[in-house]
């Protein structure tokens, strides 16, 4: 069913941190290695250990630098995975009804049973979440490890995502966004939460915390000018090369 | 994004099969026996073959009955739907002028609408997407519209209409591609505002989170095509109007010309249709600080 409901009970989704992530692409290789297993088929990896592999992947970490106009520069570390937007422009898209988002949680999800492998959800994503398997020709996106959260086989603290539990660096929070007084939801106000590309129009339900401002003078100090006129024996050197 | 052929000849060919199927349908020209066979058989070739190449571009193409489920949201699915329903009618509306001398004029006028309905909802795959700003414009199903009409036109054999068409079709593409190259500016989308980093300051990629390709990569931040792209406008816009209208213009009374401008005019259809697809620039390509 395509169409978006009109109200969800919860927005379950992600907050995370850009201050914190080390990059260390830990939460990467969990949620490889959790949904290539569970949910629906495979992750697959073609070529790997030749010289072009490509692999399906649901979460991945850039890295950015961000120049300020004075002071140094500094690394951010940027996951992006499925943000399960509540505009979520993948899902009206897609013909069979393969893609849709829960009522209950606000989770999108694709039931690869229906999935035609078109393409065109992906093509109406902006944030690249979802990846069209090279094996099982269906749409690959997080699933919020919908098999995780809710599993009351697994001990308590194991029902979070597969990136959350295992992010050594706490950078990533999972909850119900759509719950004011929820961590979640506090974390987002205290520390200016912030939407990727609203210019799009998606209304991610998953936010990102930017980066604290950092103490004065922490910083490597702004390297001094180089000369552009040389002194000196150098000024000598520079007249007489010139002459010859 | 990438240029796969399959989708290329789809909305090449289905647009000139469905192009030919609306003026059949509307007797634009009423056709009898042996003669309508002819005709109603390319434009099936056409359409149908253009179908059938959008199918290789599924990755999983057995449940493809389902993509007729989700017409309410969904212009793909509508797409498919109005494929479908407007080669039944035009097929019995065929039957009626090949077999029984019938001419089932209303028939032919449904046929017609949705022959048009079927080319207008293609074109609205695209336009609809938000993440394509070169797409995401009134001027995509215009110019769709138009060259499916023109295209159509030609093919049925009309010259006075093709030669109206191609002349405006060739002035809708060149208004699509210079509102087209400046409509990502327009969205506004850069790095800055992808990562949300920008009040920091100028932001830009430092590591790609792999090393290799990825599907991402492949399908949607296609770039080989730019380069050559000002001497493809040129090439296609020649062959796809400028050359087929000088022709039906200055020789329009002998018969090779229409067989010789519809060469021209698919070879140059199939150009900017490739130019369509590479050279659109999804916004995802900014987080690999790609354009």
């Amino acid at each position: 069913m395509t169409l978006l409901p009109e109200k969800v009970d919860k927005k379950l989704g992600l907050v995370i941190d850009l201050d914190t992530c080390v990059g260390c692409h830990a939460c990467v290789v969990a949620c490889k290695g959790w949904n290539t297993e569970n949910y629906g088929s495979a992750l697959s990896d073609k070529d790997a250990y030749g010289g072009d592999p490509v692999g399906t992947f649901l979460n991945r970490v850039h890295s950015y630098e961000v120049e300020p106009p004075l002071g140094a520069s500094q690394t951010v570390h940027f996951p992006k995975s499925c943000l399960h937007c509540e505009d979520a422009p993948c899902v009206t898209v897609c013909p069979t009804g393969a893609s849709y988002k829960r009522e209950e949680d606000g989770i999108v999800l694709v039931n690869e049973d229906a999935c035609i492998g078109c393409g065109l959800c992906a093509w109406a994503c902006p944030y690249g979440a979802r990846e069209l398997d090279g094996v099982s020709g269906v749409m690959k996106k997080c699933t919020l490890c919908v098999d995780r959260i809710y599993n009351e086989n697994l001990a308590e603290e194991d029902r979070v995502p597969a990136c959350v539990r295992t992010c050594p660096a706490g950078a990533r929070h999972f909850g119900d966004l759509g719950d004011e007084e929820s961590d979640v939801s506090k974390l987002v106000r205290e520390r200016g939460g912030m939407d990727l590309m609203p210019e799009m129009g998606t209304k991610p339900v998953n936010k990102y915390l930017p980066l604290r401002s950092r103490d004065e003078g922490l910083g490597v100090p702004a390297l001094e000018e180089v000369a552009s006129e040389p002194t000196g024996f150098m000024r000598w050197l520079d007249k007489v090369l010139e002459k010859v | 994004m990438h240029p796969a052929p399959s989708v290329i000849f789809f909305t090449s060919f289905s647009g000139l099969g469905f192009g030919m199927l609306m003026w059949l349908g509307s007797g634009l020209p009423l056709l009898w026996g042996l003669e309508a066979f002819v005709y109603f058989f390319v434009a099936y070739a056409l359409s149908v073959g253009g179908l059938l190449s959008s199918v290789f571009h599924l990755g999983n193409p057995k449940n493809g009955l389902k993509a007729f489920s989700q017409w309410r949201t969904s212009w793909l699915s509508r797409e498919g739907i109005c494929a479908v329903l407007s080669l039944l009618v035009m097929g019995l509306y065929g039957i009626g002028l090949i077999f029984l001398e019938e001419n089932w004029f209303l028939l032919g006028y449904v046929g017609s609408v949705l022959s048009f309905g079927t080319v207008f909802t293609t074109s609205m795959i695209y336009m609809q997407l938000k993440t394509v700003p070169r797409w995401n414009m009134l001027w995509t199903p215009v110019l769709f519209m138009v060259l499916s009409w023109g295209g159509g036109a030609l093919l049925v054999g009309d010259e006075n209409l093709s030669l109206f068409l191609l002349l405006l079709g060739g002035c809708v593409q060149v208004v699509a591609w210079l509102r087209g190259d400046k409509r990502f500016s327009e969205v506004g989308v850069s790095l800055e505002s992808a990562t949300g980093l920008g009040s920091r300051g100028r932001v830009r990629m430092f590591e790609s989170p792999h090393t290799g390709t990825n599907y991402l990569l492949k399908e949607m931040v296609y770039k080989v095509g730019r380069k050559h792209a000002r001497k493809l406008r040129v090439m296609g816009l020649l062959l796809l109007s400028v050359f087929p209208v000088l022709l039906l213009w200055f020789l329009g009374e002998y018969d090779w010309v229409v067989w010789f401008s519809v060469i021209l005019h698919v070879l140059g259809l199939l150009t900017v249709r490739w130019l369509f697809f590479a050279e659109a620039e999804h916004v995802v390509g900014v987080y690999y600080g790609k354009r």
